[in-house]
């Protein structure tokens, strides 16, 4: 039996009225990559914003590593171990990259003050060893403005991979890159097997998520309607499925 | 000289260089139009002497502008702290400690309101502060029914007059040496402490600010709550210098102060400023008036010239901004 690393019982969310996610059920085993899949506004991104802090269920429970937990801030689920790569890069465009890297949890002295030296310092080791810039145009204090979109991503793997986390969530990792971008990219997710670390992965593009995933989780308008194991399912069956959802609304679960 | 241009430094700090330059010659056209005036001292010293009052504000100001967003109420923070001063100054007979920390609280719970207007309500801060503006300025009126406070008999002479505004070796005035300080503090914290970190974050985009684990609302509120406090204190040196208050205190601040955020070259849309800029932005627009009228130019002028340096300046830092992008 696999040890369970996070584990969602019972989740609701809501946006005002707007039942985002309802009585969601989903649990993550360490060394595990978990797709989640599921059209535009199925509750993906909402499910692992609860999962990173930025979001509180209205009611559920979380257990982590086995204990329940209540993830009220992103700064808390960090402390926890839960890194998160965003779509959006969480990224800010005229920031020194250094600072990008450490924004949210800065080194500082006791006073609150920036040890800035120390941070170039491990921003540079970042850059290099964990990302593999070698171009001279890109330094740490370069503004992340003039950075590709996998450019971007890279520095956002980088920092997640840093911070020493079993959980790594990512939001649309591949979304607006190249082909060799997006390829390393999954060899990036599938490399995390190899530590032991646990992912979320959400993708649009079935054959990304098929190709890196143990497991899919497949949402519609806020609700678990199926679970599959790599091995039960191939990758035309997955995409039949995502059909069949999207015609009639419902997933039919055979035996 | 090349080599010069694309340094580091250079391609880092366009902006203050851009400034630096702006006032260099502005100087230099006081100096040339009126030597008379500019190569003596006296001039500098009613410069230092004037500029503090709303330099400290323009310097607190540079956060909330970074964030994005605006504070239009602290002209009257300034008149309802100094108001609140000059009453409890009168009444303990000079004890300066307990008018001080009330005023400054005051200035800072009206921060506060600022802050959580902003944030808890979302009520954007240019409309939030326009309320604000003037619901101080009306509780000043209702307070002092429209007249003044003389503080005379219990500051002047008193050590902490001395402190505040008087001349060190008899030639510089102290409020000046406290505005050099406080800039260099604020600069400090504007680039290298956790707080100025997160200004700049927030300002530059509020949701990955969020996403990278910075408590946005908390951040904004500490930058009204800061600029509530340095307008009491600006509130407190002005009537130190007056060694009076009235009901308009304040008032005439708004423009000046904004204009020299601007001028030095803090962007409007956040995320990116410069307190040493707002240092050579409070120079220009301080000198303006008493430059253009030592020129010969009637004092018709002050305002037109005025205006012109504000557009000229935003249109230059516009321009390399887009440059950039």
């Amino acid at each position: 039996m696999a040890e369970e690393l996070l584990k969602l019982q019972n989740i609701y969310k809501n946006f005002g009225n707007v039942k985002v996610l309802k009585d969601v059920n989903i649990k993550i085993n360490k060394g595990e990559v978990v797709a989640l899949i599921g059209d535009n506004g199925a509750g993906k991104s909402t499910l692992i914003k609860v999962i990173t802090g930025v979001h509180s269920p209205n009611s559920g429970k979380v257990f982590f590593k086995e204990k329940e937990v209540q993830i009220k801030s992103v700064a808390q689920s960090r402390k926890m171990g839960i890194e998160a790569v965003y779509q959006e890069r969480a990224l800010c465009d005229q920031q020194e990259l250094y600072r990008n890297i450490f924004a949210g949890r800065e080194i500082t002295n006791s006073f609150g003050f920036l040890d800035i030296k120390k941070q170039r310092k491990e921003a540079e080791k970042i850059l290099r060893d964990y990302i593999g810039f070698t171009s001279k145009a890109i330094t740490v204090d370069s503004q992340v403005m003039g950075l590709s979109g996998g450019e971007k991503q890279g520095v956002a793997f980088g920092r997640s991979l840093y911070f020493n986390s079993d959980l790594i969530v990512l939001d649309e990792p591949t979304m607006g890159l190249s082909i060799q971008e997006t390829e390393k990219v999954l060899n990036f997710v599938k490399g995390l097997k190899n530590e032991n670390k646990s992912a979320i992965f959400i993708d649009h593009n079935i054959i990304h998520v098929y190709g890196a995933a143990d497991r899919f989780i497949i949402l519609d308008r806020g609700e678990v309607v199926g679970e599959f194991n790599k091995e039960d399912i191939s990758r035309e069956e997955l995409v039949q499925k995502m059909i069949q959802l999207h015609e009639s609304g419902k997933i039919k679960v055979e035996e | 000289m090349n080599n010069l241009l694309n340094s580091y430094f250079v391609k880092t700090h366009k902006l203050e260089i851009s400034i630096t330059i702006i006032a260099v010659v502005l100087f230099l056209i006081y100096f040339l139009g009126a030597p008379h005036v500019f190569t003596r001292f006296p001039i500098y010293r009613a410069f230092m002497q004037s500029m503090p009052f709303f330099g400290i504000i323009a310097i607190s100001a540079t956060f909330v502008v970074t964030l994005g967003e605006i504070d239009l109420s602290f002209p009257s923070i300034v008149g309802i702290t100094s108001l609140i001063f000059g009453i409890i100054m009168t009444s303990t007979d000079g004890n300066f400690f307990i008018a001080f920390i009330l005023a400054t609280s005051l200035g800072m719970f009206a921060g506060l309101i600022n802050g959580l207007l902003v944030t808890k309500i979302g009520i954007p801060s240019i409309v939030a502060t326009i309320g604000t503006l003037f619901f101080w300025r009306g509780l000043v009126n209702v307070i002092s029914q429209g007249s003044g406070i003389a503080i005379v008999d219990v500051a002047d002479g008193t050590w902490h007059h001395m402190i505040f505004v008087e001349k060190l070796f008899g030639k510089i005035p102290m409020q000046f040496i406290w505005f050099i300080v406080l800039t260099g503090l604020m600069q400090w914290v504007y680039r290298y402490h956790k707080f100025g970190n997160h200004i700049h974050f927030v300002g530059d985009n509020k949701a990955s600010a969020q996403m990278m684990g910075i408590n946005v609302d908390n951040v904004k509120i500490i930058a009204f709550v800061q600029l509530g406090f340095f307008s009491a204190l600006a509130g407190i040196f002005t009537m130190y210098e007056m060694l009076y208050f009235w009901p308009t205190q304040g008032e005439g601040l708004m423009l000046t102060t904004l204009a020299a955020v601007f001028v030095g070259g803090t962007s409007v849309f956040g995320g990116k400023g410069t307190i040493f800029g707002t240092f050579i932005g409070v120079l220009i627009i301080g000198s303006l008036e008493s430059g253009i009228v030592a020129l010969g130019l009637s004092g018709f002028y002050v305002k037109f010239i005025n205006g012109l340096m504000i557009t000229v300046a935003v249109t230059v830092y516009a321009l390399i901004q887009r440059r950039k992008n």
